[in-house]
């Protein structure tokens, strides 16, 4: 690992400024990522930025009934919070289902957001990774890749987003808060993530220098019943081989508010709005769902060795969609 | 290589190596109730830092990489892996290690009494992480949180109970190769009872 400055800002106005001074500087908060990496050689940090003690570990309630997570609460804080837990338990229940408790003790709301993918040849200095080092030739499409993207990959990068959290966050149509020297923004999770296109270098849509400062959990899918769902190689503590989170409404016997993201089968938490159209406004059953499931999962290109995530994923996502729906009324 | 005389370990590693400007910060930490004040390079994980300028040698280093929970410690109360703390992040921090978690005297912490009771140990090279993790997870379900096995419908904001499955997957950060996982749980058990 290389030598590197250090700096611990007071405020989120310092730290954007700390890093427009800084040229090859990274924001730094739990670090199980980041200094994993450093480690790995993977990222050379010039300077760190540590966030995490910046007074952005608080969850708050907003007057319009949404959810203020802070971008430096912990993963386990979150996932406990009693009010995530009733009102979005797809959340918790993601949270829980990723890394360990000494992880989720350190990881952060932000910077779970903003972890790379666990792709080997990304880790590997000595494989080609177009994602590491831009046009040096994607080493898993045609190599070891049976964890690896079914939709939405390109000839130059076909890893998957490894968060759990970002997946539930997909579903539930949370937005990332984002502040930099040109001000505050806000895109939904859904917007914020890249697909790989030729540009696999960049993950998110977010600029240099913008620091996450929290997420916001909206009304409009408070209370909703939602679940998450895991398939691993393992029964704890394992990335996820297809996940799915499901927020599901149903009145009368009809979707009426419908939101499914799948984990791990792209380079971004894969929102499947073709299920999504099919379900709104039909009647919730297990025939709607297999076709809505169906119809998204068309969309996927195996690569040679993964093919079994899509079995898979339909597998989780129906089993998930008919747990949520309410048992039909008995027919008179 | 040299071997250095007790005398000389008392100087901390970080201010006999090369001092490059900007890369190095003087940290405090409290460390099994004793402050200790340090000029680390930026590079120095708590780990290193507790087992080479400490000889605090009972946090082990399995992977070095966040995956096998045997470099576990308390700070300030919650279990980490010890391998993925900047030192210089944590000025200020309250450490436990496996060496202070008994307090002062001899008197091992239950949990050590319970591991010795119930044989929960093979070669012993997790078994520091193991107890960390433990004593944390303790804490942790005492303060309701949940876990992947609790069922959702579990009340918020109350301790959840621990069986073992609960135990199973709390504990999962932990690996033993020498796969003494039934005593582990065993001896964790004991001490909630």
């Amino acid at each position: 690992m290389n030598g590197f400055a250090y700096l611990r800002p007071g405020s989120v106005q310092e730290a954007v400024e700390a890093f427009a001074g800084h040229p090859g500087a990274h924001y730094l908060a739990g670090g199980t990522n980041l200094v994993d990496l450093m480690k790995l050689g993977v990222t050379r940090p010039a300077t760190l930025i540590d966030v995490g003690r910046l007074p952005l570990g608080t969850v708050e309630e907003l007057p319009d009934g949404s959810l203020r997570v802070g971008a430096t609460v912990r993963n386990s804080d979150l996932a406990a919070d009693p009010r995530v837990r009733d009102r979005y338990p797809v959340l918790s229940q993601a949270l829980l289902a990723g890394a360990s408790g000494q992880l989720r003790n350190a990881a952060t709301t932000g910077g779970n957001l903003l972890q790379r993918t666990r792709c080997p040849y990304f880790q590997d200095l000595g494989k080609p990774c177009n994602k590491r080092e831009p046009g040096t030739g994607c080493g898993a499409r045609q190599g070891v890749h049976r964890d690896h993207a079914v939709l939405g990959h390109s000839e130059h990068c076909v890893a998957t987003h490894p968060s759990d959290m970002a997946v539930a966050l997909a579903a539930l149509d949370a937005q990332v808060e984002l502040y930099g020297t040109d001000g505050a923004r806000r895109v939904p999770v859904d917007d914020f993530y890249r697909l790989p296109g030729e540009h696999p270098e960049r993950d998110t849509w977010i600029r240099p220098g913008e620091l996450i400062t929290g997420v916001l959990l909206p009304a409009a899918t408070a209370g909703v019943p939602s679940a998450y769902r895991k398939a691993r190689d393992r029964a704890s503590y394992a990335f996820a081989l297809a996940s799915v989170a499901v927020v599901l409404r149903v009145a009368d016997g009809v979707v009426d508010q419908v939101g499914i993201a799948f984990g791990a089968l792209a380079h971004r938490p894969w929102r499947a709005r073709h299920a999504e159209l099919a379900l709104l406004g039909a009647p919730a059953g297990p025939a709607a769902f297999e076709g809505a499931v169906a119809l998204e999962l068309a969309h996927a290109e195996p690569l040679r060795d993964n093919a079994y995530k899509v079995p898979l994923a339909r597998n989780l996502a129906l089993d998930v969609l008919n747990r949520l729906a309410p048992a039909p009324a008995t027919a008179a | 290589m040299y071997t250095e005389s007790p005398a000389v370990r008392k100087v901390p590693r970080a201010m006999t190596s090369a001092n490059r400007p900007g890369h190095h910060s003087e940290v405090t930490l409290r460390v099994n109730g004793k402050p200790h004040t340090l000029l680390v390079d930026h590079r120095r994980v708590l780990l290193d830092l507790l087992r080479e300028d400490l000889d605090l040698t009972g946090a082990k280093k399995g992977c070095d990489h966040g995956q096998c929970g045997a470099c576990t410690v308390l700070v300030d109360g919650r279990r980490l892996n010890s391998c993925l703390l900047l030192a210089v992040t944590l000025d200020g921090s309250e450490v436990t290690t496996v060496e202070g978690l008994g307090g002062h005297g001899e008197e091992p912490h239950p949990l050590q009494r319970a591991f010795l009771d119930r044989d929960a140990l093979q070669c012993g090279y997790c078994t520091p992480g193991q107890l960390c993790s433990a004593v944390g997870m303790l804490t942790e379900a005492a303060a309701g949180h949940p876990s992947h096995v609790t069922d959702p419908a579990t009340p918020s904001g109350r301790p959840v109970p621990l069986d073992r499955p609960e135990i199973r997957e709390r504990m999962s950060g932990n690996l033993c190769r020498c796969g003494a996982y039934p005593r582990i749980v065993e001896a964790v058990e004991d001490v909630i009872r």
